[in-house]
């Protein structure tokens, strides 16, 4: 510790030469590693194993307590106020927030819609594409394995990059400047195809945000469905061929079945994606209003409109809906592992 | 036999057909970049290039992006790292060293990968400004290691508690400590975890956007926060702006090309149970 403040006080005056470069930031850590590194010394001295296996990990555990927890605690208590402005106000007005938002916002009404929209559609494609996948290639076809990679390639580009080509794509441009999809759909006579895409009106321009969207993960949710199709063993299989089930039974009555947990799984993650979806529409839709979710409504309203407690009010709701989904599903996954 | 064949045949349209739906977009992207813009503008969108290549498009969206692409190499190789270093260590102690409590210490760590990280920007921006890493890389590179806790000691746990205890049981024979045990036995047997940790992290931040937009300022943005805002400018043609889009989207396309098994590995960890 004293160390510590040694260094600071060093690292003080040399950053006064080193072009006013401020270096508080390096001195903390540098302190506070030494000061870890004497806890370490200590307690590595108690023979304990236990002891030092919690001093191990401390550092993870106190960054995740902070960054994790406390910022969660910290940002309820913002929700709590009335700070707008960028001078922290915490004066406590209670719930006032999270009741203005739904009684007095157009916008997150917007947003809420828009986020219910997003989110079935999307589910529902990532599913059934997702389900439809896993069962051709599940077919022992040659060329499984690049077939596979292939409709995995979107999951390894960013949000940021889908939303740029999809935004191409998905032009509204007509007449002369027509372009991407619409332009195709000109070529082959199918004018009435032809479409403002997420330009749309409200409320169904976010339904054409669902279609980059599944197009990065159905690939995902294909490989989740191929483990578990994977998992059912062939013997299983080949009794209910000799019992004459023809292969579509087979799917129906064995495999689809067995597939629930996977099917629940991929729902919660791909749930908890779609209630959090944020580059991919800023991607698109420039912030439009037409295509907010909470997650842009929260940036655009804390960063820009300085309304740091309507913002975490925003977010607070966006890890609530994210918690109810998942926590279930954590302490199901803990408690089975355990019974192990 | 023959029916048989014939939905094999059909199988095999379906699935070319949807090959080709998926690739289309990158197709379009990587057509569209070597194209001049009198012919992006017109008709042809679809035809391939005529009058030769045109570089210059990726020139122009290199000139652009030349910057933020330092800055994210800079920020993603040492976040890589350091994140496998630190979920290595988590993973070994939390399968191998279990204690009172250890599980409901790995579900609470667990529960930091699912939480949208606007329910913690505000403070987490006060934080940074506060200790002056705000503005600057190093504070990305710590914000992505932190957030990175959770899955990096998921997959490393995973990882380890594969790992079979005899033959730790053989090291403490033979006088290895708890630390020795890692340097001298686990360590050496996580290379393939590595691997995935790290081709899993690099991509993640790679592709990462809303702690790079709200923690960095201009002159350090990551390349996805600069790609966003040429995209938004209007001003970019759409075959330069795609030639950016291929350079920004090029070093995770050429990990999931030459790396996918590891990249798929950690994409499955995601799903815990999956």
């Amino acid at each position: 510790m004293l160390l510590g403040v040694v260094f600071i006080l060093i690292l003080r005056s040399v950053s006064l030469v080193i072009a006013g470069k401020d270096l508080t930031s390096l001195a903390i850590l540098i302190s506070g590693l030494v000061f870890y590194a004497g806890v370490l010394i200590i307690v590595s001295m108690f023979q304990s194993e236990t002891v030092l296996t919690i001093a191990l990990l401390l550092p993870s555990i106190i960054a995740v307590a902070i960054f994790v927890y406390g910022f969660i605690g910290w940002s309820i208590r913002v929700s709590l106020s009335q700070w707008k402005g960028l001078n922290p106000d915490y004066t406590w007005v209670g719930l006032k927030q999270y009741y203005d938002l739904f009684n007095n916002d157009p916008r997150f009404v917007i947003d809420v819609r828009n986020t219910v929209m997003f989110t079935v559609g999307f589910i529902a494609g990532c599913l059934i594409l997702g389900l439809g996948l896993a069962i051709l290639l599940d077919q022992k076809l040659k060329g499984e394995a690049i077939f596979r990679g292939i409709f995995l390639v979107p999951m390894s580009i960013s949000f940021i990059a889908t939303g740029v080509i999809w935004g191409w794509l998905m032009n509204p441009a007509t007449g002369n400047r027509i372009t991407g999809i619409n332009l195709i759909f000109q070529s082959l006579g199918l004018n009435s195809l032809i479409s403002l895409w997420h330009s749309t009106p409200m409320p169904w321009g976010m339904a054409f945000t669902i279609i980059p969207a599944v197009w990065q993960l159905s690939g995902y949710t294909m490989a989740l469905y191929l483990g578990g199709i994977r998992a059912v063993s062939e013997d299983l299989r080949e009794a209910a061929r000799v019992d004459g089930a023809s292969e579509f039974e087979i799917y129906r009555y064995i495999i689809l079945p067995i597939l629930q947990p996977v099917t629940l799984s991929a729902v919660i993650i791909l749930a908890h994606m779609s209630l959090k979806i944020f580059d991919l529409i800023v991607a698109l839709g420039n912030k439009a209003i037409s295509l907010d979710v909470p997650g842009i409504y929260m940036w655009v309203t804390t960063f820009d409109g300085t309304n740091y407690a309507r913002g975490a009010a925003i977010g607070i709701l966006m890890l609530i809906s994210v918690a109810v989904l998942v926590v279930p599903y954590l302490v199901q996954s803990m408690r089975s592992e355990t019974q192990l | 036999m023959t029916r048989r064949t014939l939905v094999h045949i059909l199988f095999y349209i379906i699935l070319i057909a949807l090959a080709i739906v998926y690739l289309l977009p990158i197709y379009l992207m990587v057509l569209t970049g070597v194209k001049s813009i009198s012919q992006v503008d017109l008709k042809t969108m679809w035809s391939m290039p005529i009058n030769g290549l045109h570089i210059e498009n990726f020139i122009a969206g290199y000139k652009q992006l030349a910057p933020n692409i330092t800055n994210s190499l800079v920020m993603v190789i040492p976040e890589a790292i350091l994140s496998a270093l630190l979920g290595s260590l988590n993973g070994y102690l939390l399968a191998k060293w279990k204690f009172r409590g250890s599980n409901l210490i790995f579900s609470l760590i667990l529960f930091g990968m699912f939480i949208p990280y606007q329910s913690i920007l505000i403070p987490l921006v006060k934080f940074m400004q506060s200790i002056k890493l705000y503005g600057d890389i190093p504070g990305l590179i710590l914000v992505h290691i932190i957030y990175g806790i959770p899955i990096t000691t998921l997959i490393f746990r995973n990882y380890y508690a594969g790992i079979g205890t005899e033959i730790l049981e053989a090291g403490r024979i033979d006088g290895a400590s708890l630390m020795g045990l890692y340097r001298y036995i686990m360590f050496p047997l996580s290379a393939p975890s590595f691997a995935v940790v790290i081709i899993w992290q690099f991509t993640q931040a790679w592709n990462e956007f809303l702690f790079a937009v709200i923690l960095t300022n201009q002159s350090n943005w990551p390349v996805t926060v600069a790609l966003n805002n040429l995209a938004g400018s209007q001003l970019v043609q759409w075959n330069v702006l795609m030639a950016a889009t291929l350079l920004a989207a090029i070093p995770t396309l050429l990990v999931y090309i030459f790396l996918g098994r590891y990249f798929l590995r950690g994409l499955m960890a995601g799903a815990l149970k999956g």
